[in-house]
């Protein structure tokens, strides 16, 4: 079926231990993530080193319960007094973690050297477990007929606590995470569930980096909570999706442990470290592609208005041009109060003179009336003034088209937004006059008709704007 | 056992030499950088770089011993982890500009991946056949008490520079850490400080990195700045305070396990610096907790000796013909408890404020207790008629709300409060108790 060496009996093993982990760890992980205490696994997975020197040097055995017990208990421990440090030595979050797990660590690392003739405790060895033995180490279950491994089991017990713990108390872990003022009102306390949190967080720390690595636990607290994250603003959607994600880049890293080096010749590598590449590789994808967080949907969309704000601007500069010819031919002198500078235009309006009056390139315009006569705007001028024609062809190339009757209507719409803003923002809200056009400018773009219609009755349906130029009206033309 | 503290002390061996003066150096350094990524609020950057290292650090061993060169040679590997400790930081700026994502969150990512990366890229390294791999973990786990006159070396020069840089950018890095946007507006190129500050971090976490390892490095980029916090409000003296503290921290440690060899000397400095922010912590003469409680307890007392004055005075006022109070009656006027209306009174009395008499349950003010109490009681009702004229609450209300700001007001807010007030207040020049019959209509 798969191209690669592939064993159900190790490999599925393996794999469905790193889901386990992965689901336990990021069920959590979201409401870390939204109560900015990311690092806390990082922090728990560095500082129950004493627990588990302690434990050992208590109980005297290698018995894998106490030594769980005292590494959960360290665990609630750098929580909590991180938290303590936090709050009355009024220290930032993070700087009180990194002094509670560097502490710890250090003391830990201290009474394994001090009793070392005592302890056969490799600190590595401790911290880094490994995923890959987890098939090695199997439990029996006569009932069921086969034989699991003891990793699947205590992971799968964390996994079901874990969401049970998301499952029923849901609305109270949403509350208090957004507002813990508001859970306290409500009746029931935020620092209980505060507490409860950071024990299954230690706990979770606990079970999965005996069995699987520190590292993957760290990986999967964050990461997919926080790809989630950029993919939606509900709460239980991210859950599930930062869920999905970490079952998914745990199945995948485990499949490019051992594809990805067989490409250079190498045996498969560690599975535990590819895990959380592979959950980083989902990061990244929706950190780039993510409908609405997204680098490149953002960016296409910026880009996306940008051009379509270009062609209307290029559109009703045409407008204004038509327009102050055939205003220029009727009453060319009357024009009272008419400060539009139709003097400053050239004779010949050319491409590079569009470009410069809209601050933007020649390249740019000439795609937007690409743009613009694709959409049946505008029309080629060639046809209809010979007398341009007549000059230099490469002088021909940019000569401006001429608006359609279509395009005029779309316009004349655009052009009437912007005088009516211009109006409205005289007659209602004092704007000085010179910094009309400016503010106008960018109204234009986004008024629909509703409130063309509105600002129409506001300023009691003008037929010149504050400039003495005409609004017009497509509707009754 | 005095002569061997005797001979650490004064440095005499070779190796307790270069131990001591590599990581005091180091500790100088990161207590330095340690306070400008702290009040950016990214004390953690250090532990996000240190993880990130790693990847650069295998992949350069991978890429040397594949180019049949050796791997293992220093310069190397600093690079290796220089570039990935870059990408780190570069990552990390990313996250944070393009994305919702919070710092934290964007830390922990690069910290996990990064690893992760690295993690996976050891396990190909000893799988190579070439070159020799054992040994690379020590970047993580750090190999403090064979450092040699080299690191030490490295990590004078590196501390020099990355010092020098934060001494000459100290303007910029204050103004950014303090008002990034303010920094921006004034057209600073917040983006590049960002990145240069970053950069310095990187040079310091990955020199300590490979002399002293991971946990340690992390460490004395947090702790000795975080406990300077606890003296000072001043930047330049935060910076100072954390660099002495990161260093002596540093030199403790060194100079303990070097007394005791059985001791590492990483987590032996670790923990000094840990009893340095526990000293810090309590003690601390800006935040410390205990000059905090202290300093509450102190407002709690002054604030309950002018009730006590206020309510004498009220009394004698409303009676100006008795001579003294019972104490049981000075007992209702407010809820305090017997236990503390006590002290505040022994305390009162002791000061001059009021006399007793030989039974110690009946109480009058003395000339100085009065005028004191005059000034109070004027400044509380100067308050309340202020708020009855100007903010329009009720009478009934207004006691509370004065209770609360009184003994706040400052001589300036009092004679503001007098012009205000200037014609309700008559010839005495005391107003009236609102809550007085007849007063308050």
């Amino acid at each position: 079926m798969m191209g690669f060496d592939w064993n159900w009996q190790l490999d599925g093993w393996i794999v469905a231990a790193g889901i386990l982990c992965a689901v336990a760890s990021s069920l959590l992980g979201c409401f870390l993530l939204l109560r900015r205490m990311s690092l806390l696994g990082d922090a728990i997975s560095h500082a129950v080193l004493p627990g588990l020197a302690g434990a050992f040097l208590i109980s005297g055995s290698r018995s894998s319960i106490w030594m769980f017990v005292g590494a959960v208990i360290v665990g609630v421990l750098t929580a909590l007094l991180s938290d303590f440090i936090h709050n009355r030595g009024q220290v930032d979050e993070g700087a009180s973690m990194g002094v509670v797990f560097t502490t710890l660590f250090a003391s830990g690392l201290l009474m394994i050297v001090v009793a070392a003739d005592r302890v056969d405790l490799d600190p590595g060895c401790v911290l880094y477990g490994a995923i890959e033995q987890t098939p090695l180490d199997k439990w029996d279950f006569p009932w069921l007929g086969i034989a699991v491994p003891r990793v699947v089991v205590v992971l799968s017990i964390v996994t079901l606590v874990n969401a049970l713990f998301v499952g029923l108390f849901f609305k109270e872990l949403k509350i208090s995470t957004f507002d813990a003022a508001l859970a306290t009102a409500s009746g029931f306390s935020a620092s209980l569930i505060h507490y409860a949190l950071m024990t299954l967080v230690a706990v979770t720390a606990v079970a999965c980096f005996e069995s699987v690595g520190n590292i993957l636990v760290v990986a999967m607290l964050i990461v997919p909570p926080a790809t989630a994250y950029l993919l939606t603003n509900r709460l239980r959607t991210m859950v599930i999706l930062s869920c999905l994600i970490a079952a998914v880049s745990a199945w995948g890293g485990h499949v490019m442990a051992i594809v990805i080096p067989s490409w250079f010749g190498f045996r498969s590598t560690t599975t535990a470290g590819m895990m959380s590449v592979a959950a980083g590789c989902a990061f990244m994808l929706a950190f780039l592609f993510a409908p609405n967080q997204g680098l490149l949907p953002r960016l296409v969309r910026q880009q996306w208005l940008r051009w379509s704000i270009l062609a209307d601007d290029v559109l009703t500069l045409l407008y204004r041009i038509e327009e102050s010819a055939r205003i220029g031919v009727s009453h060319s002198a009357s024009a009272d109060g008419s400060t539009f500078a139709v003097t400053a235009m050239p004779l010949t309006q050319t491409v590079p003179w569009v470009a410069e009056t809209l601050l933007t390139n020649r390249f740019a315009v000439k795609w937007a009336i690409r743009y613009l006569s694709w959409r049946g705007r505008v029309e080629p001028a060639k046809a209809n003034e010979p007398g341009s024609e007549s000059a230099e062809s490469s002088e021909a190339a940019s000569v401006l088209p001429k608006l359609t009757a279509v395009g005029r209507r779309e316009a004349e719409t655009i052009v009437r937004s912007h005088r009516l803003w211009e109006q409205y923002l005289v007659t209602k809200v004092d704007v000085a006059e010179e910094r009309l056009h400016a503010k106008a400018d960018r109204f234009e773009h986004f008024t629909d008709r509703e409130m063309q219609e509105q600002l129409d009755e506001q300023t009691d349906s003008p037929s010149i704007d504050p400039h003495g130029r005409p609004i017009p009206n497509p509707d009754q033309d | 056992m005095s002569e061997h503290l005797w001979r650490v002390l004064s440095l005499q061996d070779h190796n307790t030499r270069v131990v001591i003066f590599g990581t005091a150096i180091l500790g100088f350094a990161a207590g330095l950088v340690g306070c400008l990524t702290l009040l950016r609020r990214r004390a953690l950057v250090g532990d996000a770089l240190a993880h990130a290292a790693l990847p650069g650090i295998a992949g350069a061993f991978l890429i040397a011993t594949a180019m049949g060169g050796e791997g293992k040679s220093l310069p190397i590997l600093l690079a290796g982890a220089t570039v990935s400790g870059l990408f780190g930081i570069v990552s990390i700026l990313l996250i944070r500009k393009m994305t919702r994502i919070k710092e934290d969150a964007a830390l922990g990512i690069i910290l996990s991946v990064y690893f992760g990366l690295g993690v996976a890229l050891l396990g190909i390294v000893t799988q190579m056949n070439r070159g020799n791999a054992a040994g690379l973990e020590s970047f993580i786990y750090g190999k403090t008490a064979t450092m040699t006159a080299g690191d030490a070396r490295l990590i004078a020069v590196a501390s020099a520079i990355c010092v020098l840089i934060c001494i000459a950018l100290l303007k910029e890095f204050k103004l950014l850490c303090f008002d990034e946007a303010f920094a921006g507006a004034r057209g600073y190129p917040v983006v590049l400080l960002d990145a240069v500050l970053m950069s310095v971090v990187v040079v310091v976490t990955i020199v300590g990195l490979q002399a002293v390892g991971l946990v340690l490095v992390i460490a004395l980029l947090v702790i000795p700045a975080a406990s300077a916090r606890f003296w000072t409000d001043r930047l330049v003296v935060m910076m100072v305070i954390a660099s002495v503290l990161g260093m002596t921290g540093s030199f403790v440690g060194a100079a303990v396990s070097a007394m005791l060899p059985r001791l590492p000397s990483g987590a032996m400095i670790v923990l000094a610096a840990g009893f340095g922010f526990l000293v810090s912590f309590l003690i601390g003469t800006r935040r410390g907790v205990l000059v905090r409680l202290w300093r509450r307890r102190k407002l709690n007392e002054s604030i309950d000796h002018q009730h006590l004055l206020r309510e004498l005075y009220e009394m004698f006022e409303l009676d100006p013909s008795r001579v003294s109070v019972p104490y049981e009656e000075l007992l209702e006027r407010r809820s305090w408890s017997r236990k503390r209306l006590r002290r505040m009174l022994e305390q009162a009395s002791r000061e001059g404020w009021i006399t007793e008499n030989v039974s110690k349950m009946e109480f009058a003010l003395t000339d100085r207790g009065e005028t004191e109490a005059k000034r109070l009681t004027r400044r509380h009702r100067l308050w309340e008629l202020y708020l009855i004229r100007y903010a329009d609450i009720a009478p009934q209300r207004v006691d509370r709300d004065a209770d609360a700001i009184e003994h706040v007001l400052e001589p300036e807010i009092v004679a503001e409060l007098e012009t205000l007030l200037d014609n309700e207040l008559g010839k005495t020049r005391m107003p009236d108790d609102p809550h007085a019959d007849g007063v308050a209509s």
